[in-house]
C-alpha cells in the first residue's frame, strides 16, 4: 500500500510524523472493496453508529442519574420528567440497545449465510463473538441500573447461575453481589461496569476493524477477490451507500422512540424494585430470549456428573461459543450459501429455530414449552455439531462464477 | 531467553547460568507481587463490614393463626415463617420416605414441628416462590411453588420437582420464648 501524496503543507507535516491522514485514506479511499456488497454489508457500520450513539446519550444520562437503591428509580422518573430532553436521552437508551442486537443480530447471520467466518477471516470473526458477549454483559448490567422490578429480579436470576459452578459458584456469587443478595453494593459495581464495558467496546471493535482491513471485506459470491476489476474504492461508493442506510436505519429507530417507546421494554420495570415479591413471570429482554429458552431447557442432569442447573448455564454459554468454532466445524470450500444448494435450506431452518427459541424463551416454564425447547435446543446444536460439518463435506456445491466482475457485469449485460 | 544478549561463557557447566536463576527468581517475586496487588481490588467486591455484621430479625409469632404464613426480612432476604397445620406436618413426616431430591427428614429441619422457618429463596436462581398467601399456586407437593422456572416445594420446603438443585435453607433461628422468634 503506497502512502498518497499530500499537497497541503501542513497536513503533509502532520503526517510524516503522526500518518494520521494515511490512515484515514487506506480505510476509506484507498480501501479497495468488492463492487458487489450488497444491503446485507450495512449493518457493520450501522452497529458502530448505535455504538456511538449508546456512548453519548449514556454520558449524558450518568449527569443526572443515581446509582443508589434508594434513589435510582426517582432519579429516572426524574430524567422522564424534569429533566430537558431527558426523555428523549432515556429513550434513545433504552431503544437504542434493542437496535444494537437487531443490527447485531443481522450482522451475525450474514456471517452464517455467506459464510464469512471461513479463513482468512477466523480471527475477525471471533472478534465479533466476543464483541457480542461484551455487548450482552453492558446491556444486562445497563438494565439493572432504572431499578425496577424486572432489573432487580432479572439481575437476581442472571447472577445466581453462576452458583451452578461447582466448589467456586457461591464464591463468585458473592463477589457479583457484594452482600448476600442483589442489593445497593451490586447496583454499584454494575454502574461501574456499564460505564466501562462499552469503551472496552470501542477497544475490541478497533481489533474487529483492523483484521478487516488486512483480510479485506468479503462478499455475497464468497470468491476472493482476485484482480483490480473486481473492486471499487469504499470511498464514495460505499460511504454513500451506508450513509443512506444509516437513513433508512433512524427512520426505523426513531419510530420507536417517537411512537413506541415502550414497545420492546417490560411494563414491571415501571414498578420500584421489591426485594420481597418476585414478578410473576419474569423474563429477560426480547434479544436474550433465545438463549434464556436454552437454559431453562436442561431440566435433566446430564450423565451423573452435571446437574440440571449447571447443565443449563453450560447449553446457554455453549449456545454462543459454538460460534467461534464455525471456521472450523465448516469444512466447505465454498463460502456463500448462493452456491450450497442443501445447507442453503438448513441456514433458513436454523434462523426459524433461533427465532422459536426466542419465542419459547418468553413463555411460562411448563409443558408443553418445556418439550418444544427441548427440542429447540438439540436441534440447535445438532445444527452447529452434525449438520454443518456433515454437510460441508459431502454437499456438491454449484459451480462457482470466476470473478467477481465476470459475475456481476455478465448480468449487467442481460 | 536469557541467552539473547549475551554469550556461552556466561553458562556454568551444568548448563546453567546465573542469569536464569536471576530472570527465574524475579519473575517468581514479580507475579507473586502482581497476585499480592490484585486481591485489595477483588476483595474490596467482597461484602463490606457493615454489610456482613450479622443483623438479627426477631418476630412476634402469637399473632399467625395454625395455617398462616407471615414474610418477614432478615440479611435483605425474605424469611417464611410458618405455623402448620396438623395434615401439613403428617404430610411432611410421610415424605420423609418418599424419593427425595436433597434428602433430608422433616425432623432435622424444624425445631417445633409446628413452626417451619425458612428462607424464602429458590435454590435454584433465587426467586421468592409463592405459597405465603392463600390464593398461591402451592405446587404439587402443597408448599412452594416457584413460578420462574417451575420448582415444586412439599410442606417441609424440601425440593421435590423442577430444575432447583437443594432443599429451601432453614436459617439460624432461635424460640425467645414461645410468642417470639430470633432469626440469624
Ligand atoms: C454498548 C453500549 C450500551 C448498551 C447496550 C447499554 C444498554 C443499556 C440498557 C438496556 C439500559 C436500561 C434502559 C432502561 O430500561 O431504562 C441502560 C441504562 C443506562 N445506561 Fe446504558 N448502555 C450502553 C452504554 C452506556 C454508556 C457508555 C453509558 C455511560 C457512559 C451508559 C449509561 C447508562 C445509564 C446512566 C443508564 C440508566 C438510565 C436509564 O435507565 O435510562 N450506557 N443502558
Ligand atoms: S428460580 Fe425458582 S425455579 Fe428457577
Amino acid at each position: 500500500m503506497s502512502s498518497p501524496e499530500w499537497n497541503n503543507p501542513v497536513i503533509k507535516w502532520v503526517d510524516s510524523r503522526l500518518p494520521v491522514f494515511s490512515l484515514m485514506h487506506h480505510s476509506t479511499a484507498g480501501y479497495p472493496t468488492p463492487r458487489n456488497l450488497s444491503y446485507w454489508w450495512n449493518f457493520g457500520s450501522l452497529a458502530l453508529t448505535v455504538l456511538i450513539v449508546m456512548i453519548v446519550t449514556g454520558i449524558f444520562l450518568v449527569m443526572n442519574y443515581t446509582p443508589h437503591v434508594d434513589m435510582a428509580f426517582d432519579s429516572v422518573e426524574r430524567i422522564m420528567r424534569d429533566v430537558n430532553y431527558g426523555w428523549l436521552l432515556r429513550y434513545v437508551h433504552m431503544n437504542g440497545a434493542s437496535m444494537f442486537f437487531i443490527v447485531v443480530y443481522i450482522h451475525i447471520f450474514r456471517g452464517f449465510y455467506y459464510g464469512s467466518y471461513q479463513a482468512p477471516r477466523e480471527l475477525l470473526w471471533i472478534l465479533g463473538v466476543i464483541i457480542m458477549l461484551i455487548m450482552m454483559g453492558t446491556a444486562f448490567m445497563g438494565y439493572v441500573l432504572p431499578w425496577g422490578q424486572m432489573s432487580l429480579w432479572g439481575a437476581t436470576v442472571i447472577t445466581n447461575l453462576f452458583s451452578a459452578f461447582p466448589i467456586v459458584g457461591d464464591f463468585i456469587v458473592t463477589l457479583l453481589w457484594g452482600g448476600f443478595s442483589v442489593d445497593n453494593p451490586t447496583l454499584n459495581r454494575f454502574f461501574s461496569l456499564h460505564y466501562l464495558l462499552p469503551f472496552v467496546l470501542v477497544g475490541v471493535v478497533g481489533l474487529h476493524l483492523w483484521a478487516l482491513h488486512t483480510s479485506k471485506s468479503g462478499n455475497p459470491l464468497g470468491i476472493e477477490v482476485k484482480q483490480p476489476e473486481d473492486t471499487i474504492p469504499f470511498h464514495p461508493y460505499y460511504t454513500i451507500k451506508d450513509l443512506f442506510g444509516m437513513g433508512v436505519f433512524f427512520m426505523f429507530f426513531l419510530a420507536f422512540v417517537f411512537w413506541a417507546p415502550n414497545y420492546m421494554g417490560h411494563p414491571d420495570n415501571y414498578i420500584p424494585a421489591d426485594p420481597m415479591v418476585t414478578p410473576a413471570h419474569i423474563v429477560p429482554e426480547w434479544y436474550f430470549l433465545p438463549f434464556y429458552a436454552i437454559l431453562r431447557a436442561i431440566t435433566f442432569d446430564i450423565f451423573w456428573f452435571i446437574p440440571a442447573k449447571l447443565g443449563g448455564v453450560l447449553a446457554m454459554f455453549a449456545s454462543i461459543l459454538v460460534w467461534m468454532a464455525l471456521p472450523w466445524l465448516d469444512r466447505s470450500k465454498v463460502r456463500s450459501c448462493k452456491f450450497r444448494p442443501v445447507y442453503k435450506w438448513f441456514f433458513w431452518v436454523l434462523l426459524a429455530d433461533f427465532i422459536f427459541l426466542g419465542y419459547l424463551g418468553g413463555k411460562p416454564a411448563e409443558q408443553p414449552y418445556i418439550i418444544m425447547a427441548q427440542l429447540a435446543t438439540a436441534y440447535y446444536f445438532a445444527h452447529f455439531l452434525i449438520i454443518l460439518p456433515l454437510m460441508s463435506k459431502f454437499e456438491t456445491s454449484v459451480e462457482l462464477p470466476e470473478s467477481i466482475a465476470s459475475a456481476v457485469l455478465k448480468k449487467g449485460d442481460a | 531467553m536469557a541467552d539473547t544478549a549475551t554469550n556461552v561463557e556466561n553458562k556454568t557447566e551444568g548448563g546453567e547460568s546465573r542469569r536464569d536463576f536471576l530472570l527465574l527468581a524475579t519473575s517468581v517475586v514479580g507475579a507473586a507481587g502482581v497476585a499480592g496487588a490484585i486481591w485489595p481490588f477483588v476483595d474490596s467486591m467482597n461484602p463490606a463490614a457493615d454489610v456482613l455484621a450479622l443483623s438479627t430479625t426477631e418476630v412476634d409469632i402469637s399473632q399467625i393463626e395454625e395455617g398462616q404464613s407471615v414474610t418477614v426480612v432478615w440479611r435483605g432476604k425474605p424469611v417464611f415463617v410458618r405455623h402448620r397445620t396438623q395434615e401439613e406436618i403428617e404430610q411432611a413426616a410421610t415424605d420423609d420416605a418418599a424419593a427425595l431430591v436433597d434428602v433430608q427428614t422433616d425432623a432435622d429441619r424444624v425445631q417445633k414441628a409446628e413452626w417451619l422457618i425458612l428462607v424464602g429463596v429458590c435454590t435454584h436462581l433465587g426467586c421468592v416462590p409463592l405459597g405465603q398467601k392463600p390464593g398461591d399456586p402451592r405446587g404439587e407437593f402443597g408448599g412452594w411453588f416457584c413460578p420462574c422456572h417451575g420448582s415444586h416445594y412439599d410442606t417441609s420446603g424440601r425440593i421435590r420437582k423442577g430444575p432447583a438443585p437443594k432443599n429451601l435453607a432453614v436459617p439460624p433461628y432461635a424460640f425467645l420464648d414461645d410468642e417470639h422468634v430470633k432469626i440469624g
